[in-house]
Formats: C-alpha cells, structure tokens, sequence
C-alpha cells in the first residue's frame, strides 16, 4: 500500500524521561495526519549536533489521531538522541513519516506481541491497532532491570502483560525467550510479533519454528535516507537484498536468511 | 526573474540543479516531497548490464560531516531497465538521465546501446568511477589509457549526449579529464566518492562489510571544489560539479569554480526537498547580484 509521506516539521508537546536511557517525544502536526500503521516509522532531523549527519529513525510508538500527536519511543545512544532528549515543549523536530511497511492484521486472535528494550516501541501502537480489531494480544516485555520498566499501564489497556527482566528485579528473571510461556509442549498463539534486538528476534524466530506459529519481525538496520533510494540498509531475503526501509522494517521470518 | 536555464553540449537544462546518481532513486521515490519538473534533471541510479545484488550489510557508516557507502550498484541490469523502469519515468517533465555502469567495456557498450534505444533518455553518464566494485568501475576511472578506451567505444555506439563521470581517486584528475574528452566525452562529471574507511574499535573490525567504501557529504566538498576549478582549466567540455552540495552557497562555488551544472547526492537523504530549495537559493542570489543569466556564473571566479 502506497502512503503518502510528509516531511514536516512537528511541534514539541512534551518530553518525558521514563528512565535513565528512555524518554517518549510527543509530538503535534501540523495539519491532519496521513493513516499510519503500526510498525512504520518516521526519520528525525537532529539539528545542530556536529557528529549526527544523518537523521534518525524511530518507530512510531503510538498515534492519536484526535489530538493529532504522535510518540516516538527512543532510547540515548549517542550524540543525536542526547540532543533529542534536550527538546522541550515548544521546540520544533523535523520528520520525514510515515515510512516503511507494517504488520500485518493476523487471522487469528491468539497472537503474541514480543518486545525488547527499546524494541517494544512499535508494540505499543500495534496493541491498540489489534485491539480495533477485537483482538487483545499478550504483550510480553523484556528489560534490563527494574528501573526501566516502563508504561506497562498503558500496555495493559490493550493486552495481557507478560515481563522479563534480565536481572529478575521484575517479573521472570532472564531474557524474553526464557519466559515460562515458551516453556510448554505447545505455546497458546499462532502469530507472533516481534522487535527488539536481532539477537532476541532471532531466538523468538526459533521458537516460532519449533511451534510452526506465524511470526513476523520488525529489523533494525542502519539507515541513510530510510524511504528506499540509498540502498544501505538491505536485509537478505527470498528476493534477494531487499531495503530494510521500504520493503520492511517488518518481515516473515519465512523469507529471511535467518 | 534570472534567466537559469542553461544549455550543456547541446542540451538545454531548465535550471543546473540535477541529483546524483545513487541518491534518488529513479526519481518517483521523491514524488511525495516535490514536483519532479522544478529540477533541472535527474541522474538515475546506476545501470549495469545483469542483475546486482551488491555488497553485503553493513553498507554505510555515518563520518564527521558525511558518510561512506559500499552499496556496490546494486540494481536489475539493463533489460529490467528497459522494460519496468523506464516506461514509468519517462514522462517526468525533467531530463532524465542515466547512469551507465560496467565490469568490462563490453558491458559499458551493451547498456549504452541498450540506453540509446530510449527517446525520452537525451543524456547517459559513464560511471568510469565507483570505488564499491571489484572489477571495473573505478579501474577505468584511474587509468588514463582505460579511461580513453571505454570512452571511445561507447561513443561509437552512443549517439546523444556523452558525460563521463570522473573519480577523484587519482593522483592528477586534469590527466583523467583530458583522457576522457581525447575518447570523446562530451561533458564530465566529478567528483565521485572519495575511497575511505571507518573502523568498530569495539569490535576491532572494519564498519563496512568491504572494508572500505566511498565517502560523501560536506567532508568532500573542499576536495571536489578543487578538482572542478582543475578541470575547468584544463578541458573545454562543460563540467557537471557534485560533492558535499547541501545548500544553495555550495552549488554556486561550484558554479564560480567552472562547473555548468550540479548534482545534489547525499544532501537528498537528509532533506528530500533540498534540490528544489537550492533552485530558489541559486535564483535570490542572481537577483541580489544583479546576474541575469546562469552562464554568467560558470567559472566566474575571479582569482587575481
């Protein structure tokens, strides 16, 4: 499906810090928004950072269309996020969005949503978008620790929340993948949503296959221009090197080399 | 209103604002940011004569004030070209361009002659210059001799306007310049990427997945400048001038320093709207200067 992309510049409403490495930037736009759909994202100018050339890219973490604001969940890597984490109300951040493919709308109702530190971003989104369609998804989170679980209010409004923390300061101790729902003969879902770290995509990917359930994964891949004329950020496929942002970021795991 | 057109080897360019190859796709990926028909034209990603897939990931490593690619031309060669590309940009109210690329001179020869066939295409550019494939490419580009052969055999067969574009690569660019025009190039292109290479010290290995790849955005700027005002003096074909354009200013140095024309590249993944800022920036300053026509711009530099 072709969405018209926009690049616009959109008005800071607020910054919040969830945590040492995490905020959410909510954000105004100018006029109505396009239909954006869960796992597209939009790529952030970082204006006056000498070291950050490129934008950024971020999954769309949710989108209120009433209010005309959306959220980017992001996490301080570098230069360029430390400067977006500095913005406050009132400043202005360029976006081009929204970008890429999305999830797909599964034909079941038994689907489970898996996310991984900043990972969980575009899950947030997908929740509410299945939630249209009378699905309620578990939604299980991984963190580091404690201190970085975040909004899992907000989660739990759309689905049942299942946690990992790698240092089991909450919920079950150890990564996503060693969560006791993984832990039975059959897992109880037929599709699976995955983002976070390729590592844990890939260890999610071989649950899915164990349990020939349905799984598709949101990549991360570094990216130039991330609407499809650089060809930087390819991903191996089934069709060969495909753009991570125009044929993704999200794929089966059918069709990649995993 | 300034008068921007400008006329390069018998082609008459609405304004000298193109993009680069490699960095806008085949032009319909920027429908949604700008009305294609503002530019003066558009060089089209490169075309080889098979299927690429290129090089693997990692293909691009962010730098101070630029970045290196290695995405090796990737594209689905000529016919492909041909067939599913072309009938869909044709009609785009611009020069279309295309930028041929090759492993051998058989295949410069066999996707120019393939490209000739095409009559909304007025215009090919020999990429004797990428520095992201290992046979050809930029071996044609650094060696003065190459660089006259594969030259003069596609112009035999090509019958429009030849540009070749130049890798700054070499040790005396005036000597590749030169080579090209003795083969019969019509216009030339430079710069094209700067070779280069960024290291993971994390990791101890090297950030691209080719080790090194090409560099580009404002960190060439400086390097290319140099190279046109060379090259200006040294040849009497137009100059097509790109490396590390962001804004309006950079694409009139260009200008002053001999270049007809200019391609944005890499300035087109930060801002997809820059090339037709950058027609309105050239236009104000014309008009601040009182100049009336671009041709007064090209090489006006004034150096005693």
């Amino acid at each position: 499906m072709d969405i018209k992309k926009f690049v616009q510049d959109l008005l800071v409403v607020e910054t919040t810090r969830l945590n040492k490495r995490h905020f959410i930037l909510e954000l105004l736009a100018p006029e109505k928004f396009p239909l954006i759909l869960p796992g597209q994202f939009a790529q952030a100018l970082v204006e006056n950072s000498p070291t950050t050339f490129l934008r950024r890219p971020f999954s769309i973490h949710s989108v209120d269309y009433q209010k005309n604001t959306l959220r980017l969940l992001i996490q301080i890597k570098g230069d360029g996020t430390r400067h977006l984490a500095g913005l406050k109300a009132g400043d202005h951040l360029n976006l081009i969005y929204p970008l890429g493919n999305s999830f797909s709308l599964p034909f079941t109702k038994d689907v489970l949503l898996v996310g991984g530190g900043c990972g969980v971003a575009p899950l947030l989104f997908l929740a509410q978008f299945l939630n249209q369609s009378q699905i309620y998804p578990t939604i299980l989170l991984g963190f580091r620790t404690k201190e970085e679980v975040s909004e899992i209010e907000e989660y739990s409004k759309y689905g049942k929340v299942l946690i990992t923390t790698d240092d089991g300061t909450e919920g079950e101790k150890g990564l996503v993948v060693d969560h006791s729902i993984f832990q039975r003969e059959r897992i109880p879902f037929k599709k699976i949503f995955c983002c976070g770290p390729d590592a844990m995509m890939k260890a999610v990917a071989k649950i899915a296959r164990m349990h020939r359930t349905d799984c598709e994964v949101s990549l991360e891949n570094t990216m130039a221009c991330g609407f499809g004329v650089c060809l930087c950020c390819i991903t191996p496929t089934d069709k060969g090197n495909e753009r991570v942002c125009v044929e993704g970021p999200v794929f089966n795991i059918n069709r990649l080399k995993w | 209103m300034p008068d921007l057109s400008i006329n390069i080897a018998g082609l008459n360019f609405k304004n000298p604002v193109t993009t680069a190859s490699g960095t806008f796709g085949y032009g319909d990926e920027f429908l949604d940011f700008m009305d294609l028909g503002r530019l003066g034209g558009i060089f089209v990603k490169a075309v080889t004569g098979k299927n690429r897939d290129g090089n693997a990931y990692p293909r691009m490593a962010e730098t101070a004030s630029g970045m290196l690619n290695s995405v090796g031309l990737q594209n689905k060669g000529v016919d492909h070209f041909c067939r599913e590309i072309y009938p869909r940009i044709k009609n785009f109210n611009t020069h279309i361009i295309v930028n041929v690329s090759g492993s051998t001179v058989e295949e410069y020869i066999e996707v120019a002659e393939r490209i000739n066939e095409l009559d909304k295409i007025p215009a090919i550019e020999l990429n004797i210059s990428c520095p992201n494939v290992k046979l050809g490419g930029m071996a044609f580009g650094t060696v003065p001799a190459m660089a006259t052969e594969v030259t003069a055999e596609v112009r035999k067969v090509y019958k429009k306007v030849l540009m070749v574009k130049l890798s700054p690569n070499v040790t005396s660019i005036t000597d590749l310049a030169k080579a090209v025009v003795d083969g019969g190039a019509d216009v030339i292109t430079l710069i094209n990427t700067l070779l280069g290479m960024a290291i993971d010290v994390e990791r101890r290995r090297p950030v691209l997945s080719t080790i090194t790849g090409g560099l580009s955005g404002p960190a060439i700027k400086p390097v290319a400048l140099r190279m046109v005002w060379q090259v200006h003096k040294a040849v009497h074909v137009p100059i097509v001038g790109l490396g590390g354009i962001m804004n309006a200013t950079d694409a009139i140095e260009f200008m002053l320093a001999g270049a007809s024309a200019v391609q944005v590249g890499t300035a087109n993944f930060i801002d997809p709207t820059i090339s037709v800022k950058i027609v309105d920036g050239i236009a104000a300053y014309m008009d601040r200067h009182n100049i009336k026509k671009t041709t007064d711009l090209v090489g006006a530099l004034k150096t005693e």
